[in-house]
């Protein structure tokens, strides 16, 4: 390969050929390197799809009416999911109620009000930890804080606390984000035009993040359906056979708030549950149930994906 | 209809409209002060209620031979408390998950941000994302009750509750998450390096290797440092597919409790608060805190660089 001063005919010749060796060279490497990726591809996916497609073949049969609003039993083909659905609607209510306006708020302070120091560092450098804080650690904070610290039970409010908790880091890092995609001239006209800084976020700011907003609460609230960890912490019962007073009722004032007291299940604890047992027909229970489960978080995460999705293409256009 | 006549400055000022407006802005500045503390606030907390639960057990218990000790049998009638097993075989099964996600997660993100044409990317990231959403507890059934069953057949010797199945779903489970960083992280290299390279004559595999993964190394190890994270506190995998049963081994084809299923048995169970054997669930709590603020704090450090860097 090597030039040599001499300059003669065959060394020149030597080194086109070699190079024309290392770019074949080279070109050979570089289709490994496309197939390899792709094979890799093919097989991570390839196995998730496939076990995902057992789970369904295993589980879709088993769903019915009747698995869908009969209570859980000791006879397999007997249980249902009906508290574990109620349960796990009634616990996302709660935790999305408490968790978006905290974590906008977060999110806009941290953007458009904190300034540049010691104390905005600390709570940045704290989210980032806190979005990966194992989600059993959260279960073990709400069993000391709010289970036996402040004595509020193993209740659905407890659930919905500590899962909003959980989420949290999600909506704050996603406000930022929608926030700080926002142009800066529809601030600063704002502002020109004599509107203060809490005016400029209420007609101004949060209206423009609200996609974005929006994505990062679906995403959050489909991770808070599947988690399973932070309430077998908090001692969430698994065997459930009723179902929290109703929220809104026909007599004055219409809608009550005795359900957050309650005991309650949750669909990933009863799939738990029922992966559990010996018996091969609660399995086939679990599967029924992993396929609800998935149908939900997967059709949020569908949903979230799409709304980004046509905020990138406006964005575009 | 008349217009409405707009009042003028003095008039706004003398109606106590300005200083409405003014107060609602500080009552709202403050607000949302107090709830970016918060998470402050919830970190204070976690550090509180782990040492303090856990104060009892430090008193009964050295941490000498909490951190040393190679038994654990917290319930026996001469109780142990080694945590040694518990964190072997959550490291174990952390280093399979990294078996497969390092290489897996490298050669997927150098292809998505170098060979892959657009339209795939397009495709891939959203899949990625939706893979990210599987529950962990259907992540669970899959090692239990799918993948191990069926590498019985290819493995002697596995048991059917182990450490090697749950080990390649966990790594399997955080590749979408690492994929993700990783290729952030390439992504962030500047074309014109690539460009450069380019022009000197490199390929797209020598670009890849000597260019945009040196360039992005920080984020690299950032991705792979948080998928470690993940991997040591990730719990339902682990509490159904690898077992409860406190375990010294370095075979990853028996069963062992990870601290996480340790917790879950424990909460599942009938131990009284405020016994010494209730209150482990709070100090091998607070052993998986400070592991995973190590990583967190690694990986935020890391991937900031990368961000100034560019």
């Amino acid at each position: 390969m090597a030039f040599t001063s001499s300059g003669n005919l065959s060394s020149a010749e030597m080194s086109t050929r070699d190079a024309i060796g290392a770019v074949n060279r080279a070109k050979r490497i570089d289709k490994i390197f496309a197939v390899g990726g792709i094979l890799v591809m093919v097989i991570a996916m390839g196995l998730l799809f496939a076990l995902i497609g057992d789970l369904v073949v295993r589980g879709l049969g088993r769903i019915d009416y009747d698995f869908l609003t009969s209570f859980p039993s000791r006879r397999a083909e007997r249980a249902g999911i009906l508290s574990a659905w109620v349960g796990s609607i009634l616990v996302m209510l709660t935790t999305a109620f408490l968790a978006i306006p905290v974590g906008v708020a977060a999110g806009l302070y941290l953007e458009e009000y904190a300034r540049k120091g010691w104390l905005s560092n600390i709570i940045e450098i704290n989210v980032s930890n806190l979005a990966g804080v194992p989600s059993i650690i959260y279960g073990l904070l709400a069993l000391g804080l709010f289970v036996y610290g402040l004595d509020l039970g193993k209740t659905i409010l407890v659930a919905g606390m500590t899962l909003g908790l959980l989420i949290l880091p999600i909506v704050i890092v996603s406000t930022r984000e929608a926030v700080r995609a926002i142009p800066r001239v529809i601030k600063e006209g704002a502002y020109g035009l004599g509107a203060d800084q809490w005016q400029v976020m209420w007609h101004y700011i949060i209206p423009a993040a609200r996609p974005g907003i929006l994505t990062g609460a679906i995403v959050g609230l489909s991770r808070a359906i599947g988690e399973t960890a932070p309430i077998i912490t908090i001692g969430a019962l698994t065997f459930i056979a009723f179902l929290p007073p109703a929220p809104v009722s026909g007599d004055f004032p219409f809608i009550n708030f005795d359900w957050l007291t309650d005991g309650f299940t949750v669909l990933p604890i009863q799939m738990f549950n029922w992966i559990s047992r010996p018996q091969a027909d609660f399995h086939v229970n679990a599967a029924a149930t992993g396929v609800v489960l998935m149908a939900l978080t997967l059709s949020l995460n569908g949903i979230a994906i799409w709304i980004r999705y046509r905020l990138r293409r406006e964005h575009h256009n | 209809m008349a217009p409405t006549r707009i009042p003028n400055a003095t008039e706004l000022v003398a109606s106590g409209f300005v200083a409405r407006r003014k107060l609602l802005s500080r009552v709202m500045s403050v607000l949302l002060f107090l709830c970016a503390a918060l998470s402050v606030f919830v970190t204070t907390a976690i550090v509180v209620i782990l040492v303090s639960e856990s104060w009892e057990f430090f008193a009964q218990v050295s941490i000498i031979d909490f951190l040393t000790g190679t038994m654990w049998t917290p319930v026996f009638a001469n109780p142990q408390f080694g945590v040694l097993p518990l964190l072997l075989a959550t490291l174990q099964t952390a280093a399979l998950a990294m078996m497969i996600a390092v290489p897996m997660g490298l050669l997927m993100s150098i292809y998505l941000s170098e060979y892959a044409n657009p339209k795939v990317r397009e495709i891939m990231k959203p899949a990625l994302e939706l893979l990210e959403a599987v529950p962990t507890v259907v992540y669970g059934y899959f090692a239990l009750l799918v993948m191990t069953p069926f590498l019985q057949k290819f493995i002697p010797g596995l048991a059917g509750i182990n450490l090697l199945v749950p080990g390649i779903i966990l790594g399997i489970m955080i590749l979408p998450y690492v994929v993700s960083v990783s290729e952030d992280a390439m992504r962030a290299v500047p074309n014109g390096l690539r460009e450069g390279a380019y022009a000197l004559g490199m390929s797209k595999w020598q670009v890849a290797l000597r260019v945009v993964v040196p360039g992005a190394f920080s984020g690299i190890t950032a991705a792979f440092i948080l998928g470690m994270s993940r991997a040591v506190g990730e719990t339902m995998v682990l509490a159904i597919a690898a077992g409860q049963n406190p375990n010294l081994t370095f075979d990853p084809r028996e069963g062992a409790a990870t601290i996480t299923a340790y917790i879950v048995q424990v909460s599942l169970g009938d131990l009284p608060h405020g016994s010494l054997a209730y209150s482990t669930i709070f100090s091998t709590g607070l052993v998986l805190f400070i592991m995973t603020l190590g990583f967190n704090l690694a990986g935020f450090y890391l991937r900031k660089r990368f961000r100034e860097a560019y």
